[in-house]
C-alpha cells in the first residue's frame, strides 16, 4: 500500500516566464507526489514542462522563470521561496538530481573522484582522505571498473556509460531521500541504457530512495516506474499506476501518444498521428488545452479546463468525456 | 604534452632567425645608409674619405653577406655599436630595456587587478546598472586612442593641475623613491585604461559562457554553495581563455608601449626602437626589433603553456577507453 | 522484379594516426571493416548499431563523402565513374539532426533548389515549380518557400531536408537516424511520409537506427552492425523474431517497449563498446557474450547462412536465441 506521507509532494505549481506584457505560466496547476522507495515517471513531449518542473523543485528553474505560485514540500517543508543559502543545505544531500548530457554536466577540468569527494567535503565535513576513500567505494559500487583508477581521471576520458554511472555514483553518494532524473539515459546507447536502468533500480532497491524520472520514452517508464504522470502544456492530463495507464489510458492524449507508436502498429501499416503541433502558450485558447487535436473533441471541451478527476483505480485524468469511446 | 612544446619552442626559435633575417633586409633596403647620413651633415667630408668610411663599416659589401657577419658577431656575444648613442648596442638597450619592463609590468598588474574582479562582477550581475556602467567604461577604454587619450591626460594632469610632470624620468635619481615613480603614473594610467578596458570585457564574457554551462548546473544541484559555484566551478573555467588572450598581450606589451613612451619622453624600448630606426641606427634598430620579436614569441609560448596546463582535455589528450 | 540499385561489396575503411615523434606508433583504425550489402529498388534496408559501430562511415562512403580504403561500390550495377555529382542525383541523404543539417541564412525555396541549381537542371521558373511540388508532396505550405529554417519546427525541417534530397529524384535515399531526435508524434508523421514516398518514387532506403521498434515497423530487412562489421543480416520479421547472433538478441532485449511488467535487473549486456583502436582479438563481441568459448577468443566468425538470414557466430546452429518480449503488438 501507498505511505499517504510523500516524501516529497508538489502541489499546485506554476512556473512562469516573462511574456506577453507580463508573466506567462508555463506549467500552471501541477501536483505530484514522490513516495519512499517508488519511482514517479514524468512524461511527456518536448515543450511540455517536464524539464521545468523538475528543475524547480531545486530551486533551479532558469532565469528569468520563477516560480509563482504553489508549494514544493519536502518532508513537510515548502522549499519554495527558500533562499539559495537555505536550498543549498537539501541539494546534493537529500535531493539530489542527475541530467541527461553526463559529458557536459561534469566540470571538465576536475577529476570525476574530485567532483565526487567535494559533496562529501560541504555536506558531511569530511576531510579530503576519509571523503576519497568513500568515493572510490561508491563508484565501485555503481560499478565502474578499477574504481580506484578511475577516480583520477577526468570526464573526457570515460565512455558516456561510465560518466553516467560517475553521475549517478555523485548524487547517491549522500543517500539522499529524492534522486531526480532528468533523461539521464535519452543520449546514451541502448545496451547502456538498460545498463543505467538496472543500476538505478538496484540503488532505489538499496536505499530506498524515491526517483522522479523525467522522459519522453513510454517504453522506459513502462520498464521503471511505479507510477506515471503524463504531462501536455503545462500541466498534468493523466496520473495513476505505470502499466494500468499505458495499457488502460483515459485520456485522449496518452491514448494517442500510445497509438502513434511504431511498436504499436502493424508492420508496413500506416502510423496513425496527433495532427497539429503543440499550442503556443502565449496564445492559449480558453477550454481544454489538447481540444484542437483531440479526435473526441466536442463543444463543450472548448468552454473550460477539466480538472483531475478519477478515472478508475486510482487512476486520474483531465477530461471531460472520459470512458467514452474506448 | 612535451613533445608539444618542444614543437612549439623550435618554431619559435625559427621564427627568430627568419625574423632577423627579414628586419636585416629591410633596414638594408631603406634609403640611405648611416653614411650618407653623415655626409649630409659633414659637408667637408671628401668622397674618399665616405668610400673608406663604408668599407670600414662593411656597408660596401651585398646584403646576405653582411647578414652573415652579423650572424657570426651576434653568435660570439657582439652585438654590433650604436652609432647614435656612441657605444655598444647591449648597453644603450638594457636600461631602455629596464625602463619599458617597469612600465609594463606594473600597468599589466594593475590591469589584471582590475579588470578580472570587475569583469566577474559584471557577468554575475548581468545588465544590472552597474553592468551597464562597466560595459561602457570597458568600451570608452578601448577605444580611444592611446596617444589621444596620452595628451589628455598630459593635458589635465600636467598643464590644467600641475600635479604630475609631463614626460621624462628621474634622471640622476635626485627625486628619491616618490621622485622615480612621479614620472611612471601618467604612462602607467594610460597603458592601464586601455588595457583594463579590453581585459574586463574578455573576462566578462567568458564568465557569462561559463556560467550557461550545464556543468555549472550540476554543480548548484549539489548544494556546495554559491562561492564555490562561481570561484572553483566556473572561474577556473572562464580563466582558460582570458589567461591566453593576456599571455598574448604580454607579448605584444612590449612594442604596443612605443606610443606612451614617445608621447611622454620615457626611455623605453619603444622610444628606442623610434629613434633608432629614424635615425638609421642600423644595429640598434635590428637589436631591439628582435628582443621586440623575442618577447611577443614568449608571450605566445607562455599562451600555449597556459593553455595546455590548465586544461587537461588537452593536457592528457583524448579518451582513454 | 525488383533491381539492385546500390551495392556495397568488401567495404572497407581504415583511418590511420600517427603519434609521436620518437618512437612513431602508427595506430589504425578499422572503421569499416569487409561490409557488403545490397539495396534494392522500393525496399527498406535498416543498418543497425551502436555509437562506435561504423554505420555513419560506412553511410558517407556510400554517398561517396568519404573514400573507402578497400573494396567497391556499384550503383545500377556499375561502378560511379569519378564524379561525384553524376552520383549525387542517384544517392541522396537525410541527416539526423534536423537543427543542424540546414543553413540558418537560406531561405526554405533555396535549400531546396540549390541541388537542381548545381546540377543546371532546369529553367528558374521550372526550378520554382518543382520546388514548390515538393513542398507538396513532404506536406509543407507553399508559402513556406521564403522562410528560413529558424521559423520551423523539428518534424518540420526533416520534411525540408527530404525535400531536398528528393529534388534530383534519386533512386537511393541514405538516411541516418533521420526520426531519433524528433518527439514521438512527429515521429509517426514522418515515418509514414518516408513510407509514402517510398511506394510513390519506388525508393530504396537505407535506414540507419539504433530504435528496434521502428526498425520492426518501417524496414523490410535489417543488418546490425558490431565494430564495423555485419554480424547479422536478414528479413527484418525473421531476424527479430529469432535472433541468431547475441548481439542482436541484446538489442532487442533493451529496446524500450511498453512493457506489462516492471524491469528486473541483471537483463543488461554487460561491458562497454569496445573501442575501435583497440579491437578485441577473434570475435569482436566475444568480451562481452555469454555464450562465448575459447575458440571465440582466436577465431574471427565469417558471415554466412542460407535463406538470406546470414549470422557472423561459430556456435550460430547451437544457439537458440528467443528475445525476452515480441517487438510487434505494442506490448511485451
Amino acid at each position: 500500500m501507498k505511505d499517504p506521507n510523500p516524501i516529497l509532494a508538489v502541489r499546485n505549481l506554476e512556473i512562469s516566464f516573462p511574456g506577453n506584457g507580463g508573466m506567462l505560466p508555463l506549467v500552471s496547476e501541477l501536483s505530484l507526489d514522490l513516495q519512499r522507495g517508488r519511482t514517479l515517471g514524468l512524461v511527456g513531449e518536448s515543450g511540455c514542462g517536464k524539464t521545468l518542473t523538475s528543475l524547480s523543485i531545486l530551486g533551479l528553474t532558469p532565469a528569468p522563470g520563477q516560480v509563482t505560485g504553489g508549494e514544493i514540500l519536502y518532508a513537510g517543508t515548502n522549499l519554495v521561496n527558500k533562499s539559495e543559502r537555505e536550498l543549498d543545505k537539501y541539494r546534493g544531500d537529500r535531493i539530489a538530481m542527475i541530467f541527461q548530457e553526463p559529458m557536459t554536466a561534469l566540470n571538465p577540468v576536475f577529476t570525476v573522484g574530485s567532483q565526487i569527494a567535494e559533496v562529501l567535503i560541504v555536506h558531511r565535513g569530511f576531510s579530503n582522505a576519509v571523503a576519497w576513500d568513500k568515493v572510490v567505494q561508491m563508484l565501485d559500487r555503481v560499478g565502474i571498473p578499477d574504481a580506484a583508477k578511475r577516480a583520477h581521471a577526468y570526464p573526457h576520458q570515460l565512455s558516456g556509460g561510465m560518466r553516467q554511472r560517475a553521475m549517478i555514483a555523485m548524487a547517491m553518494v549522500t543517500e539522499p531521500d529524492v534522486l531526480i532524473a532528468d533523461e539521464p539515459t535519452t543520449a546514451l546507447d541502448v545496451t547502456i541504457q538498460a545498463q543505467i536502468l538496472d543500476l538505478m533500480l538496484e540503488m532505489q532497491a538499496a536505499l530506498g530512495t524515491a526517483i522522479l524520472f523525467i522522459t519522453h520514452d513510454l517504453g522506459v517508464v513502462s520498464e521503471l516506474a511505479d507510477d506515471i504522470a503524463v504531462m501536455y502544456a503545462g500541466k498534468v492530463v493523466e496520473t495513476g499506476p505505470a502499466r494500468q495507464v499505458l495499457s488502460t489510458p483515459q485520456h485522449p492524449y496518452t491514448r494517442a501518444l500510445i497509438e502513434t507508436l511504431p511498436a504499436s502498429a502493424k508492420p508496413g501499416s500506416r502510423l496513425p498521428t496527433i495532427e497539429g503541433m503543440v499550442p503556443d502558450l502565449a496564445t492559449l485558447p480558453t477550454g481544454c488545452r489538447f481540444a484542437d487535436r483531440c479526435n473526441r473533441v466536442l463543444d463543450d471541451c472548448r468552454m473550460a479546463q477539466p480538472e483531475l478527476e478519477s478515472a478508475g483505480d486510482n487512476q486520474l485524468a483531465a477530461c471531460f468525456h472520459l470512458g467514452a469511446g474506448q | 604534452m612535451i613533445r608539444f612544446l618542444i614543437a612549439r619552442l623550435s618554431q619559435a626559435i625559427l621564427v627568430l632567425f627568419i625574423m632577423s633575417y627579414v628586419i636585416y633586409g629591410l633596414m638594408g633596403l631603406m634609403p640611405g645608409d648611416p653614411i650618407d647620413l653623415m655626409i649630409s651633415s659633414t659637408p667637408d667630408m671628401t668622397s674618399e674619405d665616405a668610400a673608406r668610411l663604408k668599407a670600414l663599416y662593411g656597408l660596401d659589401k651585398p646584403l646576405t653577406e653582411r647578414y652573415f657577419n652579423w650572424l657570426g658577431a651576434a653568435f660570439d656575444g657582439d652585438l654590433g655599436y650604436s652609432r647614435l648613442r656612441s657605444m655598444p648596442v647591449l648597453d644603450a638597450l638594457l636600461p631602455a630595456l629596464g625602463n619599458t619592463a617597469v612600465l609594463v609590468g606594473v600597468s599589466f598588474f594593475l590591469t589584471l587587478l582590475l579588470a578580472i574582479p570587475i569583469g566577474i562582477y559584471g557577468a554575475l550581475h548581468p545588465y544590472s546598472k552597474t553592468d551597464y556602467g562597466i560595459n561602457l567604461f570597458a568600451f570608452v577604454g578601448v577605444s580611444i586612442p592611446s596617444f589621444w587619450q596620452a595628451l589628455l591626460l598630459i593635458m589635465v594632469f600636467a598643464v590644467l593641475l600641475g600635479w604630475l610632470p609631463a614626460g621624462g624620468t628621474d634622471i640622476g635619481g635626485e627625486g628619491g623613491a616618490w621622485g622615480g615613480l612621479i614620472y611612471l603614473i601618467l604612462p602607467i594610467a594610460n597603458l592601464t585604461i586601455n588595457g583594463v578596458g579590453g581585459h574586463t570585457r574578455y573576462m566578462r564574457a567568458s564568465m557569462i559562457e561559463t556560467m550557461r554551462q550545464d556543468f555549472i548546473r550540476t554543480a548548484r544541484a549539489k548544494g556546495i554553495g554559491r562561492k564555490r559555484v562561481v570561484f572553483k566551478h566556473a572561474l577556473r573555467n572562464a580563466l582558460m581563455p582570458v589567461i591566453t588572450i593576456i599571455a598574448l598581450d604580454f607579448g605584444n606589451l612590449f612594442s604596443g608601449a612605443l606610443i606612451t613612451e614617445t608621447i611622454f619622453a620615457y626611455p623605453g624600448m619603444g622610444k628606442l626602437i623610434f629613434e633608432a630606426v629614424m635615425g638609421n641606427d642600423f644595429n640598434l634598430a635590428l637589436v631591439a626589433l628582435l628582443f621586440a620579436t623575442f618577447f611577443t614569441l614568449l608571450g605566445n609560448f607562455l599562451a600555449d603553456v597556459a593553455y595546455a596546463e590548465l586544461d587537461p582535455r588537452i593536457r592528457l589528450g583524448g579518451k582513454s577507453r | 522484379m525488383t533491381h539492385t540499385v546500390l551495392e556495397a561489396r568488401n567495404l572497407k575503411r581504415h583511418f590511420i594516426s600517427h603519434h609521436g615523434l620518437i618512437n612513431r606508433t602508427t595506430q589504425c583504425v578499422q572503421a569499416v571493416d569487409d561490409v557488403s550489402l545490397e539495396l534494392k529498388a522500393g525496399e527498406t534496408l535498416a543498418l543497425v548499431g551502436e555509437s562506435g559501430c561504423g554505420k555513419s562511415t560506412l553511410a558517407r562512403c556510400l554517398t561517396l563523402l568519404d573514400k573507402p580504403t578497400a573494396g567497391e561500390i556499384l550503383i545500377n550495377g556499375e561502378k560511379p565513374k569519378n564524379d561525384l555529382k553524376q552520383y549525387c542525383r542517384n544517392v541522396q541523404m537525410i541527416f539526423q539532426d534536423p537543427y543542424a543539417s540546414l543553413n540558418p541564412r537560406l531561405p526554405v525555396g533555396v535549400i531546396i533548389a540549390e541541388p537542381l541549381v548545381i546540377h543546371k537542371i532546369g529553367s528558374k521558373q521550372e526550378r520554382r515549380n518543382k520546388v514548390l511540388e515538393l513542398l507538396d508532396v513532404v506536406g509543407l505550405r507553399r508559402s513556406d518557400i521564403n522562410r528560413y529554417p529558424h521559423q520551423f519546427s523539428g518534424g518540420q525541417r526533416q520534411r525540408i531536408s527530404i525535400a531536398r534530397a528528393l529534388a534530383l529524384n534519386p533512386a537511393v535515399i541514405i538516411a541516418d537516424e533521420p526520426v531519433s531526435a524528433l518527439d514521438v508524434s512527429i515521429q509517426s508523421q514522418i515515418l509514414n511520409l518516408f513510407k509514402e514516398l517510398q511506394e510513390e518514387f519506388n525508393l530504396a532506403y537505407l535506414f540507419i537506427s539504433h530504435d528496434m521498434a521502428v526498425v520492426h515497423y518501417f524496414a523490410d530487412r535489417v543488418a546490425v552492425m558490431y565494430l564495423g562489421s555485419i554480424v547479422e543480416e536478414g528479413v527484418t520479421e525473421k531476424t527479430l523474431i529469432n535472433p541468431l547472433h547475441p548481439y542482436t538478441r541484446a538489442l532487442i532485449d533493451a529496446a524500450p517497449l511498453i512493457s506489462k511488467v516492471k524491469r528486473k535487473h541483471g537483463d543488461a549486456l554487460k561491458g562497454d563498446p569496445p573501442s575501435p583502436l583497440d579491437p578485441p582479438s577473434g570475435c569482436r563481441f566475444h568480451p562481452r557474450c555469454s555464450y562465448a568459448i575459447e575458440a571465440c577468443r582466436s577465431q574471427r566468425p565469417k558471415l554466412e547462412g542460407s535463406g538470406g538470414h546470414k549470422v557472423a557466430c561459430s556456435l550460430s546452429d547451437s544457439l537458440h536465441l528467443t528475445p525476452r518480449r515480441r517487438l510487434e503488438g505494442g506490448w511485451a
